[in-house]
């Protein structure tokens, strides 16, 4: 998975509600490369903003050599107020892919948590599973190797405004939660799997620091194996700066003490491994 | 044309090196720069163990510049020695690791490790701000930085380079106890410490609270430094804080540096350290200078 750095050109970008927007962008060099789970850094025009936006990708179109990232503008004077800006046809400088994507387990069924801004994500992993080409399913040659799992989707919201979710249907058999309740179940993402009674061997997750612990203390009591991409401020965006680092179970065999960096190792790790 | 610098009987091809703690020991950006366009490469701080590091967030962005609170994580000299020096074996630029330690004792321990590898220099973080003993202790009392200063140059075989704090009332002081404890040359600036509250949540942004500033916006007072540093002492300068472009590290160089050192900028675009090889060129090109050593501390009054 070779790193580049291009000025990819925005192909479209739309509001889909609540300060969340999705961009389509042609970046073929990243597209290429790119599997389900790893981000891209992105570079604002301002100046006075140095560091690089971590975002993942919600989307990869390998053909068409373009990408899609949708991502919450977080406040006034913000980078991402800036990318949200941008119209047809803007450039914009970005580096990628980057990170490890996840790595899907052949033939164990699987639950795909997203939790708000960590849902895109999960839609490139949905779409690669289903087609059989998620890394872990191909080799290197991108035959295919093992077994296509079942999936069952659970995304949770803050309120009726979701978003991406008639696409995740498109996917697989759809659960939603809400924290208002509005939509699907009143609660979070472990209230959706209880209430729904649902069951699978692997989880495969993104979202904010509660979510994932809940969901690393459910999947030991369970016995599931469990992968979350974690979050953390970053730098560099690719192992040089050690800003990103997380707590490890066990002594990193790059850092040579018990922390990994989510950049490089990460962002998607064993929850066994990892100190939430 | 003639690029290259002598620091401390070491020849750089080229006056641009990359700052500590900003590009590791090189393996992560190679896979964007030609190492071998660089004058040297120094490498992040190593102490005599694995130091861990601060606790997260390690970083925040700024006006212009960011914080950071990594403190000093790394992997200890063995495992530095045997992987980073090797990898950056490989390529023809030389080789700076910058040395950190909580005491005296460790810093020597570094030291003598280092002292038959087959590096070209070393330069001794005396400066930083993120660690609670150690780093900026030594480096803000100019009979500590005196002491500091002998006590690794009685073990070191390769030259020493001693990067000061800008946390300091009168750098030049600074500069000259290290100038009299037998430094070979002088690093500057380290960063300048900062502070970032997120007014939402009324709490740090940095887990350590306060962090070292970095970055353009610290570029003036890097200049103004060097500069009164260069008229104190006579050792050689590397120059560094806030580089970004060519322009800023020519700059650097008319205030008296004779290498400049690229630091935050390689988060920004990972490009920076050759672009700004290839703008010095064209600057001399433009003025027709035909030595880079006649820009140093050009600048008059
Ligand atoms: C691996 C990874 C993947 C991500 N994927 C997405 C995604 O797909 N969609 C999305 O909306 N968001 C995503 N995020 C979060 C996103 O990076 C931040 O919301 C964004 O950086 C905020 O920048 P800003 O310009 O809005 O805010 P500013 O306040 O201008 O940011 C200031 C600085 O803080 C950093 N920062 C602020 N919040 C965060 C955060 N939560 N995580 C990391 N850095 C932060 C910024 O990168 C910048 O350096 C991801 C984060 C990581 C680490
Ligand atoms: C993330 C980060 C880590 C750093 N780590 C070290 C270090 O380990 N040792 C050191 O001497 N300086 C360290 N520094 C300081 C830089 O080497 C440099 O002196 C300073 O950042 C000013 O230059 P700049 O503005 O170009 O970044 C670090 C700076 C940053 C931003
Ligand atoms: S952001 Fe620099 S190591 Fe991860």
């Amino acid at each position: 998975m070779k790193k580049a750095i291009e000025m990819a050109q925005v192909i479209s970008q739309k509001p889909l509600g609540n300060d969340i927007y999705d961009m389509i962008l042609h970046a073929p060099q990243v597209a290429r490369e790119a599997v389900a789970g790893q981000f891209v850094s992105v570079y604002a025009k301002d100046a006075s903003k140095l560091l690089p936006r971590p975002i993942s990708l919600c989307g990869i179109d390998r053909e068409a050599g373009t990408i899609r990232l949708v991502y919450r503008v977080t406040g006034e004077n913000t980078g991402t107020k800036e990318f949200s800006q941008l119209t047809d046809g803007d450039e914009i400088r970005i580096m990628g892919p980057l990170g490890n994507g996840f790595t899907v387990l052949p033939g164990k069924k699987a639950f795909l948590i997203g939790g708000g801004i960590g849902v895109p994500p999960m839609l490139q992993l949905a779409k690669d599973i289903k087609a059989g080409v998620a890394q872990g399913l191909v080799d290197d040659n991108g035959e295919k190797t093992g077994e296509i799992p079942a999936i069952q989707i659970v995304m949770g919201y803050r309120d009726a405004a979701t978003f991406l979710l008639d696409e995740f249907e498109e996917q697989g058999e759809s659960f939603v939660a809400t924290e208002d309740g509005s939509v699907g179940t009143k609660g979070n993402v472990m209230d959706a799997i209880r209430e729904n009674v649902l069951e699978a061997d692997v989880i495969y997750a993104c979202g904010p620091m509660p979510m994932l612990r809940a969901l690393k203390e459910y999947a030991a009591q369970q016995g599931m194996e469990c992968y979350i991409s974690m979050e953390e401020r970053m730098a560099c965006g690719i192992g040089a700066c050690l800003a990103c680092v997380c707590g490890s179970k066990d002594k990193d065999e790059h850092s040579n003490v018990h922390n990994k960096r989510i950049c490089k190792e990460g962002p998607v790790f064993d929850a066994k491994e990892v100190e939430l | 044309m003639n690029l290259s610098v002598n620091i401390a009987g070491v020849t750089w091809k080229n006056p641009v090196t990359v700052a500590s703690g900003t590009f590791g020991s090189g393996a992560e950006y190679s896979e964007f720069v030609d190492l071998n366009r660089l004058g040297a490469v120094t490498t992040k701080g190593v102490a005599n163990v694995p130091w861990p590091g601060n606790p997260t967030p390690r970083v925040a962005e700024v006006y212009g510049g960011m914080l950071n609170a990594v403190g000093l994580q790394n992997p200890g000299i063995e495992l530095f020695c045997k992987r980073d020096i090797s990898f950056l074996k490989q390529y023809d630029t030389k080789i700076i690791v910058n040395v950190c330690g909580h005491s005296t004792e460790e810093y020597v321990e570094v030291v003598k490790r280092l002292q038959d590898e087959p590096i070209d220099m070393m330069e001794i973080n005396i400066s930083c701000p993120n660690v609670k003993e150690g780093g900026i202790a030594f480096g803000t009392d100019p009979k500590a930085v005196e002491a500091i200063t002998a006590e690794v140059k009685k073990y070191a075989k390769q030259p020493i380079i001693m990067k000061l704090s800008p946390n300091v009332t009168d750098i030049t002081e600074m500069a000259r106890a290290a100038e009299a404890g037998g430094a070979d040359a002088l690093s500057l600036i380290n960063t300048i410490t900062g502070m970032k509250i997120d007014i939402d949540r009324r709490k740090f942004v940095l887990a350590n609270k306060t962090g070292g500033m970095s970055g353009p916006a610290i570029h003036p007072v890097a200049v103004r430094m060097v500069y009164q540093t260069a008229q104190a002492v006579h050792i050689p300068i590397i120059g560094m804080g806030g580089i970004m472009t060519a322009a800023d590290a020519i700059e650097m160089l008319l205030a008296g540096a004779t290498a400049v050192s690229v630091g935050t900028a390689n988060f920004v675009d990972p490009h920076t350290s050759e672009k700004i090889v290839e703008g010095i060129e064209a600057y001399m090109m433009k003025y027709g200078v035909e030595d880079i050593n006649e820009l140093v501390g050009a600048v008059h009054a």
